[in-house]
């Protein structure tokens, strides 16, 4: 009998990693918001981070690029390497950190700017093109993989904030596509989106695994299940499980990650 | 069953539900066989006209459930241990109503038994029924009970029927052989038999559904098997085969 739980780890161990969380905690004050959370981000997967409010998951996806470093009182400990690099080592710049490590938010924000100017932004400021024609460029491929340009390509001039919901989050999409990442973060980026968009989102970021590394925040149990490959379910600050998604949802190991994704927590 | 109960209290009435409804018509698939060789051996082509009749029941239970597991599955979305439950409940639904539809037929096979005299060996055929349907008994409770250990036992006692099954079809051979009058008969019995060792490797399946409910695996290694008769010769044949 063949059983849906048989299933082969062989992609992920074929598969480098990335990203690598050793022992991580976090601190905001003298409050402890994460507890030791080691893990491993492999190359070209998605990664989905999931578990009740306030267990941390967020607080972890911030740390990847550091974006925790503007909260005042927050404190990092252990180490997380990209490539092999430590990037909270003193001589790390943090905003080529965050240009390669980009971010895609909950709530769509575009600048209030043109579509084609928050596009336009990142690669501007990193120096990333040459001339009008080079930038032209960066910003029509950025928005061909973001999967907007057939909907905008008449429209470059109009503000960003113009567009749909699910348009809008496209749009930051392309912007972080822009800087030319190796990975995206995404924190809960479909949940302000109605059905159809959000479906638009999931096969975009399905699309992107390709070519990046994403590790998304979600709420929502299912769209872990239909886009990552690789689960980690967080719960009071710590890592309780981690594994193929596929694994985790018809056979979860660890009584409280069964208790969670069925919806009999608490 | 789950030791806490889920945040949105109707899904676990509908878990419930499916687990009563499976219960149900296993109770009622398994009445069907025992109802099947009581006709048999009353000679009651009544009882047996009833059994026929009544498999309509069972297959309008595997419908409703396949109706409530469908639902669950649209509505609910379950995950881990209630999507395998709902799975199992799906597969073995399906396979109780294969059990019913044996049982129909082993009724079907009486009303011609009834009309031809009594033979010898229809003896045999109740002691296999009573082995497969100890099988259904347990298989239910280990269902009920959510019982690894004794859906495992299930799972290996289906040895037993194939081995009682293997010993009757040598037994009717020969009697075809002794008295060709008695063919029509025999025949009968030896899918009757087949039928019951049938109902026997379905349990065994259900057993394997509930063990991955359960645990999220499936049986490792081979099911004991004991049904030889698809090489079965009889002593005359072989004695007539050209030595090589």
């Amino acid at each position: 009998m063949q059983m849906i739980a048989e299933i082969t780890n062989q992609e992920m161990l074929e598969n480098n990693v990335v990203i690598s969380a050793e022992e991580v905690s976090v601190f905001y004050s003298d409050k402890q918001a994460l507890n030791s959370v080691s893990l491993d981000i492999p190359e070209n997967q998605i990664t989905s981070l999931i578990g009740p409010s306030g267990c941390g998951k967020s607080t972890f996806l911030r740390c990847l690029n550091r974006m925790n470093d503007t909260v005042e009182g927050c404190r990092v400990e252990g180490l997380i390497t990209l490539e092999g690099q430590d990037i909270y080592a003193p001589s790390v710049d943090e905003v080529l950190l965050r240009a390669k490590v980009g971010m895609v938010f909950q709530k769509p924000n575009p600048f209030p700017k043109s579509i084609y100017e928050n596009v336009a932004y990142g690669p501007r400021i990193h120096g990333l093109a040459r001339n009008k024609d080079e930038l032209d460029d960066i910003v029509l491929t950025s928005l061909e993989k973001a999967g907007l340009l057939n909907e905008v390509r008449d429209r470059l001039n109009s503000t960003g904030t113009s567009l749909s919901g699910g348009q809008q989050q496209r749009l930051c999409i392309a912007r972080a596509l822009a800087v030319q990442p190796d990975i995206i973060l995404m924190d809960e980026p479909c949940s302000a989106l109605d059905p159809i968009a959000t479906a638009k989102v999931e096969e975009l970021i399905e699309e992107l695994r390709i070519n990046y590394t994403i590790i998304i925040v979600t709420h929502s149990m299912q769209q872990a299940a239909r886009i990552s490959q690789k689960t980690a379910f967080f719960h009071l600050g710590e890592i309780v499980e981690v594994g193929d998604t596929e694994q985790l949802f018809t056979s979860p190991s660890d009584s409280r990650t069964q208790g969670y994704i069925t919806g009999r927590f608490g | 069953m789950s030791k806490t109960g889920h945040i949105v209290r109707s899904f676990d009435d509908d878990l419930q539900e499916l687990r009563n409804a499976i219960i149900e018509m296993g109770g009622l698939a398994e009445a069907q066989l025992t109802n099947a060789i009581r006709a048999l051996t009353d000679r009651d082509s009544r009882l047996a006209e009833e059994t026929i009749t009544a498999d309509a029941i069972v297959d309008k239970m595997e419908q409703d459930i396949d109706a409530l597991a469908i639902r669950m599955l649209a509505l609910r979305n379950p995950v881990a241990d209630d999507l395998r439950l709902v799975i199992s409940a799906l597969k073995i639904s399906s396979l109780l109503e294969r059990v019913a539809d044996y049982a129909a037929n082993l009724a079907k096979r009486v009303i011609a038994l009834n009309m031809v005299p009594i033979i010898r060996p229809v003896s045999a055929l109740p002691r296999m029924a009573d082995l497969v349907r100890h099988m259904i008994d347990d298989i239910l409770t280990a269902f009920a009970q959510e019982d690894v250990d004794l859906a495992f036992d299930v799972w290996r006692r289906d040895k037993e029927v194939d081995l009682l099954y293997d010993s009757m079809f040598r037994e009717l051979l020969t009697y075809m052989m002794e008295d060709p009058r008695s063919i029509t008969s025999c025949t009968h019995l030896i899918f009757m038999a087949k039928n019951i060792e049938r109902i026997g490797d379905h349990m065994t399946n259900i057993a394997e559904m509930i063990i991955y409910q359960i645990t999220g695996q499936a049986p490792l290694g081979k099911r004991p098997k004991g049904d030889n008769t698809s090489m079965t010769m009889i002593d005359s044949q072989l004695s007539g085969q050209p030595k090589e």
